[in-house]
């Protein structure tokens, strides 16, 4: 049995705390990517370096939309496009997921080829504090292209 | 556009618009204001869109008294609405002690009071809206900006409900919210209903197909003019207010959403794309900025009042103040999809120069009589200003603070930076009705906890970013939250972790310590399991117990960096 | 127990591309927490998530504890015939959860 769905002692710890609130039980709270070390942008890079099989990514060619402050962080909204054709010579190979302040970098990976018509996808993911969120894409031809979005994780509640 | 460009256009704008010495300051005093006075107006062009923002439940005729301290950071430092008092008076040419001065700044402000009484009032305002309907007739379209349905004991009686049966008489044909969604998920359907009209907010989806929940955008014709109207609720509602209310919704900025809806109406057709806003001044000025194709931006949330319509290239920003307190009047010339020309007033609602419509006032009167009683009750009295709005404090919030240490038994309080909130003149009686149009929430629990001096530096830093985040997307469009029993230096420049220094123990003179536990009590806890009495019987028994309430000039905040 | 929902629209002219959104009910247990008596909770994900039509593969994912409880993925689809969506969820334990859904296409 779980004792919470928090995300981790300084989540719970926040999220308890919104809007200066109630339940100072918090302390006591195991959450949901324990007490491990966090990522850093330099696992984050390593991390991406290493799915791209050694490549370098350049900045564009990819859009990540996310909210700016997250609602929630056990489920933060994401949709990655990549400007790309998507015809058999040209197309998005794949998109990958990274985050630099949470316990693994990795979040996703993403397969297409040309039948997909359109590189875009959406998913949602945890966010344990704020952080940057990186998108990768690799290309057909051989290239990579990434851009980077910070993500707030705040206490909220005394705004209005 | 930079500040000084700004300052010449808005000087110039406001001498046109006739708000500057030449306007409305002939009528010298109260009396002398008419209603004619108030409806003068350089009608041009085919269309007039009527606005209307933040009436924050307020059905009769209030004070309001606009803020001494209002900042800005990042690039909005120093530009409307970041100015206030002489500032403000001098950059739109406005007299001092004149109607626009007293209804639009803060300056000589309990004497002004006196001199031209209350403003705002649904009976007023439904004056001013048939007046004007019946010069433009079919040219017409009437919008509220959100957060209208909720701010009185009586609108949270009715979850919202007696508003939305006043702003439906009044004639109101689009609308778009933030409070209203605290009434909860259940009751938002049957809200939308009670209104009456199009609700309109792009920006929300469903938290599990991340489909859209509301109309994003409704298409009017007014003046043979298709006018595309795309609604756009509150960004952060479910961060600044208790998400468990609405808990399948999703919200946030969302420009990828607006650049969508806004070319989907301009290939429907539209000649004119209106962004019906909550997202808070400097937000839209950005959203103007990066999104093409937007005429005219309704600004709601932050509650800013100017004289001028600010224009961001293509796109007028206009900012309607709050309360009831003003109608805006924009009327628009477009013609081959352009706005070719426009005139725009931010009409005062100087309720003692407009005579009430009688069928709103019976309505008025109606929808308030179940609660009459409770309302007339006095509870106390002031001998000074009472007011909330401003960037750090308000003496009602340091009053409810007091009450709170008080009646709580706690070292430090906490009370949220709301804008709305009516004010008090000096030697009032202080009714529960003042104390619930500060008060009356949803989520009233008045809560006592432990907190270390460490939480409480991270929730003032926390609420400071939302302030102060140079980025307006990250802004949450709410003032700092009031501290009683504490004082602090805020230098609002610095990042995130840096603004909040000298955290003092007021009572014992003594630093806050990082890792000792205070004993805390506050309210408007956006979690789900807070406990404790509601904050009014809080406010009201202090209140009966001190009589008559003394306030004292706050020096517990030290701002820095402005 | 776990449960798939797709949702796609049932028709589409040649060549048309077509959203497809899907949901599977999930704790994506991340290996990184502890319950209340401090023992750590076995690491319990959907690692993988593929989509085929007619037998082809059209999208694949690779999922890390980072994504959420009850994985949500919306991608895109160029669809030329009618034919059958096979959607496939992986657990850690190899356990797969699958789910089909149809279009017609003319």
């Amino acid at each position: 049995m779980t004792t919470n769905l928090h995300l981790d002692r300084r989540v719970a710890r926040r999220t308890v705390l919104r809007g200066a609130a109630t339940a100072a039980a918090a302390a006591g709270t195991v959450g949901l990517f324990g007490a491990s070390a966090f990522a850093t942008p330099e696992k984050a890079n390593e991390m991406m370096t290493k799915l791209l099989g050694g490549k370098t990514a350049k900045e564009g060619r990819v859009t990540l939309t996310m909210p700016q402050i997250a609602e929630n962080g056990n489920t933060v909204p994401l949709t990655v496009s990549v400007d790309s054709p998507m015809t058999d010579k040209d197309y998005v190979k794949a998109v990958h997921i990274l985050a630099d302040g949470n316990p693994e970098p990795a979040v996703a990976s993403f397969g297409f080829t040309p039948a997909s018509g359109k590189a875009e996808v959406s998913t949602r993911m945890r966010m344990a504090k704020t952080q940057n969120i990186l998108a990768v894409a690799e290309m057909s031809d051989g290239s990579a292209w990434m851009t980077k979005t910070e993500v707030k994780v705040t206490i909220g509640g005394c705004g209005g | 556009m930079n500040r000084r460009d700004f300052l010449q256009v808005a000087a110039a704008a406001a001498t046109v618009l006739g708000v500057g010495p030449g306007g409305l300051a002939r009528a010298a005093t109260a009396q002398g204001i008419s209603q004619g006075d108030l409806l003068r107006f350089p009608a041009k062009g085919n269309v007039t869109l009527l606005h209307v923002t933040d009436i924050h439940g307020q059905l009769r005729p209030v004070h309001f008294r606009e803020p001494s301290i209002n900042l800005g950071v990042g690039e909005a430092a120093g530009l409307p609405p970041h100015i206030t008092g002489k500032d403000f008076l001098k950059a739109f040419d406005i007299k001092a002690g004149s109607p626009e001065a007293f209804a639009l700044t803060m300056e000589d402000y309990v004497a002004l009071a006196r001199q031209y009484g209350r403003v705002g009032g649904l009976d007023r305002l439904a004056t001013l809206v048939k007046a004007i309907r019946a010069e433009r007739g079919d040219k017409v379209l009437l919008l509220d900006g959100g957060d209208s349905l909720q701010g009185s004991w009586g609108a949270l009686q009715t979850k919202g409900g007696d508003m939305a049966r006043a702003l439906k008489a009044l004639g109101v044909e689009g609308s778009t919210g933030h409070w209203e969604f605290t009434y909860g998920k259940d009751r938002v359907p049957g809200l939308i209903e009670e209104l009456g009209c199009p609700f309109l907010a792009c920006n929300v989806k469903d938290t599990e197909w991340e489909e859209n929940v509301f109309d994003g955008t409704h298409m009017y014709e007014r003046g043979g003019v298709k006018i595309a109207v795309v609604g756009q609720a509150f960004p952060y509602t479910p961060v600044a207010n208790p998400r468990w209310l609405m808990p399948n919704w999703s919200f946030g900025i969302r420009e990828e959403t607006i650049r969508e809806q806004v070319e989907a109406a301009r290939a429907a057709g539209a000649q004119l794309v209106v962004l019906l806003s909550h997202n808070g001044f400097d937000v839209d000025r950005k959203v103007a900025s990066r999104v093409e194709g937007i005429d005219v931006i309704l600004t709601g949330h932050t509650h800013d009042a100017l004289p001028v319509a600010v224009q961001v290239g293509r796109t007028l920003l206009i900012a309607s103040g709050s309360h009831g307190k003003f109608l805006s009047r924009l009327d628009l010339d477009v013609r081959d999809g352009q706005v070719k020309d426009f005139s725009y007033r931010i009409i005062p609602v100087f309720a003692d120069a407009i005579a009430p419509d009688p069928e709103m006032a019976k309505l008025v009167e109606d929808l308030r009589a179940p609660y009459a009683a409770e309302y007339a009750k006095v509870v106390g009295e002031t001998d000074g200003l009472l007011f909330r709005r401003g960037n750090f404090n308000g003496t009602w919030d340091d009053l409810i603070c007091e009450a709170l240490l008080a009646e709580r038994d706690a070292e430090i309080a906490l009370s949220p930076g709301f804008r709305w909130g009516t004010t008090l003149l000096p030697g009032e009686k202080i009714t529960m009705e003042d104390v619930w149009n500060q008060t009356a929430i949803t989520y009233p629990a008045a809560y006592r906890m432990e907190m270390s001096g460490q939480m409480l530096k991270d929730i003032l830093e926390d609420v400071a970013d939302n302030l102060f985040n140079p980025d307006p997307y990250y802004q949450q469009g709410g003032d700092m939250v009031r501290v009683g029993g504490m004082g602090y230096t805020i230098d609002i420049a610095k990042p995130i972790g840096s603004r909040i220094g000298g955290m003092t123990h007021l009572k014992s003179g003594k630093p806050i310590d990082p890792a000792r536990n205070y004993v805390v009590t506050g309210w408007a806890s956006v979690n789900e399991a807070t406990s404790g009495p509601p904050i009014w019987d809080i406010v009201s028994a202090h209140i009966g117990k001190r009589k008559v309430v003394t306030v004292k000039d706050n020096q517990s905040v030290r701002i820095v960096g402005a | 127990m776990s449960k798939a929902r797709i949702r796609l629209p049932s028709t589409a002219k040649k060549g048309e591309v077509i959203e497809i959104k899907s949901l599977v009910n999930h704790a994506m247990e991340s290996g990184q927490r502890k319950d209340s008596a401090g023992n750590p909770i076995p690491r319990k994900i959907i690692n993988k998530m593929t989509c085929s039509f007619n037998g082809k593969e059209v999208m694949n994912a690779t999922l890390h504890p980072g994504i959420s409880a009850n994985p949500y993925i919306s991608f895109f689809v160029k669809v030329e015939e009618s034919g059958t969506f096979e959607f496939a969820w992986t657990e850690d334990d190899g356990n797969v959860i699958k789910e089909t859904a149809q279009i017609t296409v003319g």
